[in-house]
């Protein structure tokens, strides 16, 4: 029924202070958690923007929608915000910060006031890199190479320098809060082994986030002196390496995707299991290839060099270590299919997320492993083939799981259902949408047709007019979400503590949850995902 | 409770202050030993002379006055972790700059 | 303990704990995490340092004589004295003697103070001899019988030497910064055997800049000694 339901609403973290300053002065972390909705949200549009753009530009061979320059622009701009401001901190800085004291049955992360100031540096540093883009660019690509960042480009790389500076500390934090917490936080009889996957994954996250941000928060920095003071730490041309910058880079920036993929995996474990009502196979083994993947995936920067500079022999160590860290994904991917095997499965929205989730993420990681090999990679390096490599995991695996957390907890956060037939229309648009768009590209990318040019040889335009066409329904299939969702907070069906009839700390609360998130310290008694006890009842809510 | 002018009611480890104060002149010596060190000719090992003092050094402020020795396995798990990972950028990237120079084609 | 004692923890307990020993231990993990972070962040320059020095050996060899060694070694000593003082300092708010714990965080601090005034004093000397990197650097090595082998990567060497004290020296305002923040709140009464975990913290701090200097003198300053200095 779409009728705005009137209920009496029991005291929850929304209503229970009203005013600006109760969001702003918040520590409540689910209160932060919507404030991160809210900017991270602003940022994905941004960064679609940018996007956009560049799909339109890339309709015609020709370069004659934008000048090169301000296409080196775009495609910057359009990284450093899905990266940095969109990616890294979505699932955790959203779900992890709403959930994870939920999920451990705690009042609150350990730190509160750090979690807001996370916040405030999130949108301090956000705000910064936007005005270096407002007041004319960046164009050294979100990988900011140098010598030509800290020497050559004409534009404000130390503006976008300082804002990815600052939020890397917003990183830092979150990430040190949820690792204390899971440490020092949890409930009474909440042991290693009960605790949530997506506990675990966003561990495993946080380990990247405060061993990892630290290093790019100081190249960075150093790029901004040498490009302030004229220093040639990474200028060849003063007895510099560029390469030792690309290394620094890298450091990090490899992780950093680890970092963004986990916490989505953690998310699909969570709905895989809740929609196949079956424990999660191999519980064990998925929480130790998220730690696994988080060491491993500390050992392979330098696959992003391998036809820099570097010497071969280091390229042999670093190829070897990339093959070796696909295996816990494969690991994760093998048992959420047997989790599935014989489950009692339903088709909700979040498990079409997650399905396409499986089936995109996995032809991701596939190419990845492709680019792990040397000879390969040097065919197709710098081509379109690894944008669409990086797009399939990033997009078709990553966003794809925050789509799928945002439905699946939605009424959580919320208290409301979302329309159930146009999240699934969203769903299938997305799924079609992104299909068209990026898997052309790995086509485009292995007939040779370079990244980051504006022009191209005529006859890629067919596969690239297709790629355009795929973006615009993509485009559509998450415009659908912003309205239905936004309904939903008015006329939502309300949503009782646990629609989907899940197992799970966080669905033994209230939703919305009250201030304090549990009446009573809960005690766990039960393993995770204990999906024999659970009775099985009709969902009936939240369906037209 | 017990009255703390006369029964000090402290809670946790209270380490004597002689503790500190030994740690304190090891550190100063250490200091000094370093610094003649390093006015003697030693070749390559002036670095591993350095390192290996200054490590000893390290490993007593972080073990006495930050109180590791005291403290429980997951702050150990921490310390031993941090240096794990810097051990992993340093030689990880050193693999390239110390085989940059060897060549596939002309032998070295 | 007596009342006023039990208000101040009572006040200090936070309402997401279930009691002031999960606080406690919650706070000081929280700290170290922290300071994870910051040996990474030191990690990065160390990590240029390793690679240049690897490269161009005579380079630094040269730029490192320039370092005047008693200073620096000063400095070493003036940082581990302090050291002493701020855990003696923390051992006194732990048994319950805040006016001793003032007078030894009073004393760290002009330590740190004196830190900072001799790495000010040499930061001139470098300045006024044109050793900071940019435009303006000119190296000469003081000897006529020995020019500069690679005056190219010697400025690479400064580049290091600049970065990595002054941010050790920004750390070590910071912490001046944050133990007379202490001393004020200790001079309130804010702590007691039960509750001390700030100064417990602080002192971790304190002592992790310390340790980042222990490795930052031999490895700027005490680099070789051939060819005279």
């Amino acid at each position: 029924m779409a009728t705005a339901v009137q209920t009496v609403e029991r005291e929850n973290y929304l209503n229970s202070n009203y005013g600006i300053k109760s969001w702003l002065l918040t520590t409540d972390h689910k209160r932060i958690a919507i404030l991160y909705l809210i900017s991270i949200t602003a940022m994905f549009w941004i960064g679609g923007f940018f996007a956009m753009m560049i799909r339109l530009e890339l309709l015609t061979p020709a370069g004659d929608l934008v000048s090169s320059d301000t296409y080196n622009k775009l495609f910057t701009m359009h990284g450093i915000i899905m990266v940095f401001f969109f990616l890294i901190p979505s699932v955790p800085a959203v779900l992890g910060n709403f959930l994870i004291p939920l999920m451990v049955g705690a009042k609150d992360l350990a730190f509160p006031r750090v979690n807001l100031l996370s916040w405030y540096l999130y949108i301090i540093g956000g705000s910064t890199a936007l005005v270096a883009m407002v007041t004319g660019g960046v164009d050294t690509g979100w990988t900011f190479y140098t010598p030509f960042s800290t020497t050559y480009s004409n534009t404000h790389v130390i503006g976008a320098a300082v804002g990815i500076f600052i939020t890397g500390f917003s990183s830092i934090l979150t990430g040190l809060n949820f690792i204390v917490t899971i440490h020092r936080m949890r409930a009474p009889g909440l042991t290693w082994r009960r605790l949530p996957l997506f506990c675990w994954s966003n561990y495993a996250a946080a380990l990247i986030m405060i061993l990892g941000t630290p290093v790019i928060a100081i190249t960075l920095l150093l790029v901004a002196f040498e490009r302030a003071f004229h220093i040639g730490v990474f200028n060849p041309a003063l007895g510099g390496d560029p390469l030792l910058f690309q290394h620094l880079f890298w450091f990090y920036s490899h992780p950093a995707v680890y970092i963004m993929i986990l916490p989505g995996m953690g998310v699909i474990s969570e709905i895989i299991t809740c929609f196949s009502r079956k424990r999660v196979f191999g519980y064990e083994f998925v929480a130790l290839a998220s730690i696994a993947i988080a060491v491993l995936g500390f050992l392979v920067w330098a696959h992003h060099m391998f036809v820099a500079g570097i010497s071969v022999y280091a390229a042999l160590v670093f190829s070897l270590l990339s093959y070796l860290v696909a295996i816990p994904s494969a690991v994760k991917v093998f048992n959420w299919t047997a989790t599935l095997y014989k489950g009692s499965i339903r088709y909700e929205t979040p498990m079409l997320y997650a399905f396409g989730f499986i089936g995109l993420f996995t032809i991701g990681g596939l190419t990845g492993v492709f680019l792990a090999s040397l000879g390969l990679d040097v065919h197709v390096t710098d081509t379109y083939f690894v944008v669409a490599h990086f797009h399939y995991v990033m997009v078709g695996g990553m966003v794809m799981a925050y789509m799928a957390g945002l439905h699946f907890w939605w009424p959580k956060m919320t208290g409301r259902m979302y329309p159930e037939a146009w999240a699934k229309l969203s769903a299938l648009l997305v799924f079609v949408g992104f299909n068209t768009t990026f898997f052309p590209q790995f086509i485009l990318g292995y007939m040779g047709s370079p990244r980051r040019y504006h022009a191209y040889p005529p006859e890629f335009q067919v596969l690239n007019v297709l790629s355009t066409a795929g973006a615009s329904i993509l485009a559509v299939g998450y415009v659908l979400p912003m309205i239905y969702f936004t309904w939903s907070l008015r006329y939502g069906e309300p949503a009782g503590p646990n629609p989907y009839n899940a197992v799970g700390l966080e669905w033994m609360t209230q939703s919305p949850p009250p201030t304090h998130n549990f009446d009573e310290t809960p005690v766990v008694t039960w393993e995770a995902y204990d999906y024999e006890h659970q009775p099985q009842e009709e969902v009936t809510v939240g369906h037209e | 409770m017990a009255n703390h002018t006369e029964h000090p009611d402290y809670v946790g480890h209270l380490i004597p202050a002689k503790l500190y104060y030994v740690i304190w002149a090891i550190l100063m010596v250490g200091t000094a030993i370093t610094v003649f060190a390093a006015t003697v000719e030693l070749g390559v090992f002036n670095i591993v002379v350095a390192l290996v003092i200054a490590t000893i050094k390290g490993t007593l402020v972080v073990l006495f006055f930050m109180h590791l020795r005291y403290s429980d396995k997951l702050t150990m798990v921490t310390v031993v972790a941090s240096i794990f990972w810097l051990f992993i950028l340093f030689s990880l990237t050193m693999t390239d700059y110390i085989s940059r120079a060897w060549s596939t084609y002309s032998g070295h | 303990m007596a009342t006023s004692e039990i208000q101040v923890a009572e006040r200090a307990l936070q309402h997401h704990f279930a009691d002031m020993e999960q606080q406690k231990e919650t706070s000081t993990f929280g700290m170290w995490m922290f300071l994870l972070t910051e040996i990474m962040f030191f990690g990065g320059l160390f990590c240029a340092y390793l690679v240049y020095r690897a490269s161009y050996y005579q380079a630094f060899v040269e730029g490192s004589q320039k370092m005047n060694i008693w200073l620096g070694a000063t400095n070493t000593a003036v940082l581990i004295c302090s050291s002493l003082t701020m855990a003696l300092g923390v051992r006194a708010a732990q048994m319950a003697k805040p006016k001793l714990m003032i007078v030894l965080l009073l004393i760290t601090i002009v330590f740190g103070f004196g830190f900072l005034g001799i790495k000010a004093v040499e930061y001139h000397e470098h300045w006024v001899n044109h050793e900071f990197p940019g435009p303006n650097f000119h190296f000469e090595t003081g000897d006529p019988a020995h020019p500069p082998t690679d005056p190219q990567h010697t400025q690479i060497y400064f580049s290091l030497y600049w970065a990595m004290t002054g941010l050790h020296a920004l750390h070590m305002i910071i912490g001046v910064g944050l133990v007379t923040w202490i001393v004020i709140v200790g001079w309130m009464g804010a702590f007691t055997p039960e509750y001390y975990n700030p100064v417990e913290n602080v002192g971790l701090y304190w002592h992790f800049v310390d340790l980042v200097w222990i490795y930052l003198f031999p490895l700027l300053y005490l680099i070789s000694k051939k060819h005279g200095g």
